[in-house]
């Protein structure tokens, strides 16, 4: 095998991983905040990958551009949708706020089939299949584009939970619930906009996974199983651990579809995370408990 | 159970005792679809509701004991009497294994039932490609057109079918009752409660979860090998996946997780529901994909939001029919 392809396809899968990863930072931060599993999360990438190709086909919104006002309509319906109907389940054990968001996630697939139907659809831009060269290697400018815009938005984020007053607070609701409400914060509404921040992010991810495949409705259960190996594999709550497992099932991902078989790639990840959860149950850049 | 409920209980038995007399095929298909996943959320009931360990991968012993017992008849013809020791053998050592790693790597909670649904994920990409069993193009039973029962092979009559499960429901409910009165089902409940609590009373919490995962994935195979028998048809992509796990659970979680009916109850509540928006929707001809779905999820949501602990306690307290 030639090795510059091996290096192309392991530079794609790493590209690629990293909107995984973007996708999973979402997650993370939810778990790492709300201690609330999101089983609908690849449902409201599916969503937001609907909704870009919808800017698209009606009024030729570049994905790019759309990542904008997505993800402040993601932000709100996130914050809404812990508002409302998350909220009052923090307090209830884990099967019941399991089985809220598999409503919701069953909700929104079959909706999302009623509006548009089974069909794959796509966004048809020409500059996506333009590559650029870098020495040997040929980069794909759609897939580079998406993993930049990834990576700017998880350093937004980063920069947000640093150096903000509210991210402090946030961060102060996810390490003591009690110390937070004792110095007087209102910790629902902060999870609230926990749940917002989440939801932008994989609403951007989405934009971007766009880009990178065809969606159809049934894609969100796997997204949300490829987001929860990811923020295991990384460490649930991590954000750095949620981007280095993204790359990591990305890079992964193409290399058994190079080495083993295509179909195989999956099983290749669920392998992953079964060895993370038994030998680094933290996962890997995750703090023990 | 108090009088009334003895009462009920022996009505409703009898009644399901002689439905095939008079009851039309639709009726039948949908009281056996009732009755398998009473039986099935009967069986994860233990795991969950009883010993407290969250289960989200519980299509993979369905999956495993319907393989074993079809591959068993339609590569040597050795029917189903035997294929179920087989199916029953390979999930219980398959039980073990998750559940000895998961327990002595002190996996719990949600990182458990993530690591269940990885199980399953990873053995349903796995049988995708083992050809030997069809791979993803599926493996078939031969269906042939009997009037006799030939229960050995599990070959028959819907009506036959029909006794099987409601049996094996019937068997799984008592089996459950006589459980939860047994040291194992007090333990259970203690761990359950707060495992810390129960480990500090000197109860050997690692020895009673394995024992609960044993006994569910046991009753899950032979749920699995009737599912193989009663629509003669496998794909990997549809016994192994997570959907299939969620359809086990809802029964319980619906009609009341831990309790002794309450798989029951929701497994008729739900069944009957899905049918129910079915034929509304047709009448109103509304048939689209996904229409069905979407009002289940609501009534789901519904259901969680406004009955936290299940259908059954409610129920029962209303019709006072359990013992305060």
């Amino acid at each position: 095998m030639d090795p510059v392809n091996i290096a192309n396809l392991a530079l794609a899968g790493v590209l690629t991983g990293l909107v995984y990863g973007l996708m999973a930072l979402g997650l993370s931060v939810i778990f790492g905040v709300v201690r609330v599993v999101n089983f609908a999360h690849g449902e409201m990438m599916t969503i937001a990958m609907y909704a870009t190709v919808l800017l698209f086909s009606r009024w030729g919104i570049d994905p790019f551009l759309a990542v904008l006002p997505v993800a402040l309509a993601f932000f709100v319906l996130g914050c809404a949708l812990q508002a409302g109907l998350i909220n009052p389940f923090i307090t209830r054990p884990e099967h019941s706020q399991f089985m809220l968001l598999v409503a919701v996630a069953l909700i929104m697939v079959n909706a999302l089939l009623v509006g548009f139907g089974p069909d794959a659809r796509s966004v048809q831009l020409d500059y996506l299949l333009e590559s650029i060269e870098a020495g040997p290697l040929l980069l794909d400018r759609g897939k580079l584009y998406a993993a930049l815009v990834a990576c700017a938005t998880a350093a937004l984020l980063f920069a947000f939970f640093r150096f903000t007053p509210t991210g402090k607070a946030i961060r102060a609701c996810a390490d003591n619930y009690l110390g937070a409400r004792v110095v007087g914060l209102n910790v629902r509404r902060y999870y609230a906009l926990t749940f917002g921040l989440g939801s932008a992010c994989v609403a951007v991810a989405g934009c971007m996974m766009v880009l990178l495949v065809d969606v159809t409705p049934v894609l969100g259960p796997g997204y949300t199983l490829l987001a929860f190996v990811i923020v295991i594999v990384g460490g649930l709550g991590s954000m750095t651990g949620a981007l280095l497992g993204g790359v990591l099932i990305g890079l992964s991902e193409a290399l058994a579809g190079l080495f083993i078989a295509p179909s195989a790639k999956s099983m290749f990840s669920f392998g992953l995370l079964i060895l993370v959860l038994l030998f680094r149950p933290q996962g890997l850049l995750g703090r023990k408990s | 159970m108090t009088n009334r409920a003895i009462v009920l209980l022996s009505a409703l038995g009898a009644i399901l005792l002689v439905l095939p007399g008079f009851a039309g095929p639709y009726v039948l298909s949908v009281v056996t679809l009732i009755l398998f996943f009473a039986y099935a959320g009967q069986a994860w009931n233990v795991m969950m509701g009883f010993a407290g360990q969250l289960s989200l991968g519980h299509s993979l012993y369905v999956g495993v004991g319907a393989y074993a017992a079809a591959g068993l008849y339609f590569h040597y013809g050795i029917g189903a009497w035997a294929g179920i020791w087989l199916a029953v053998l390979l999930c219980v050592a398959l039980g073990c294994v998750i559940g000895f790693l998961a327990f002595r790597f002190g996996i719990s909670g949600v990182y458990f039932a993530l690591l269940t649904i990885a199980f399953a994920e990873f053995t349903r990409i796995g049988f995708d490609h083992i050809a030997w069993l069809g791979g993803p193009g599926g493996l078939f039973i031969k269906v042939e057109q009997r009037t006799a029962w030939d229960l050995l092979d599990l070959r028959g009559t819907p009506a036959m079918f029909y006794y099987v499960i409601l049996f094996l429901a019937a068997g799984a409910l008592l089996l459950c009752s006589l459980l939860l009165r047994t040291r194992a089902g007090y333990y259970w409940q203690a761990i359950r409660e707060d495992e810390e609590a129960a480990q500090a009373l000197g109860i050997n919490t690692f020895r009673w979860k394995m024992l609960a995962v044993a006994i569910s994935s046991a009753m899950t195979a032979v749920a699995g090998v009737f599912f193989a028998f009663y629509y003669n048809n496998l794909f990997p992509e549809q016994i192994f996946h997570i959907s299939r796990s969620i359809e086990i659970i809802l029964g319980p979680i619906i009609g009341g997780i831990g309790t002794l009916f309450g798989p029951v109850l929701g497994a008729a509540v739900l069944t009957i529901l899905a049918d129910g928006i079915t034929e509304l929707l047709v009448a109103f001809g509304l048939e689209f994909p996904g229409v069905k779905q979407v009002f289940y999820g609501v009534v789901l949501l519904v259901v969680v939001m406004f009955l936290p602990n299940g259908i059954w306690p409610a129920l029962a307290r209303r019709l006072k029919l359990e013992r305060r």
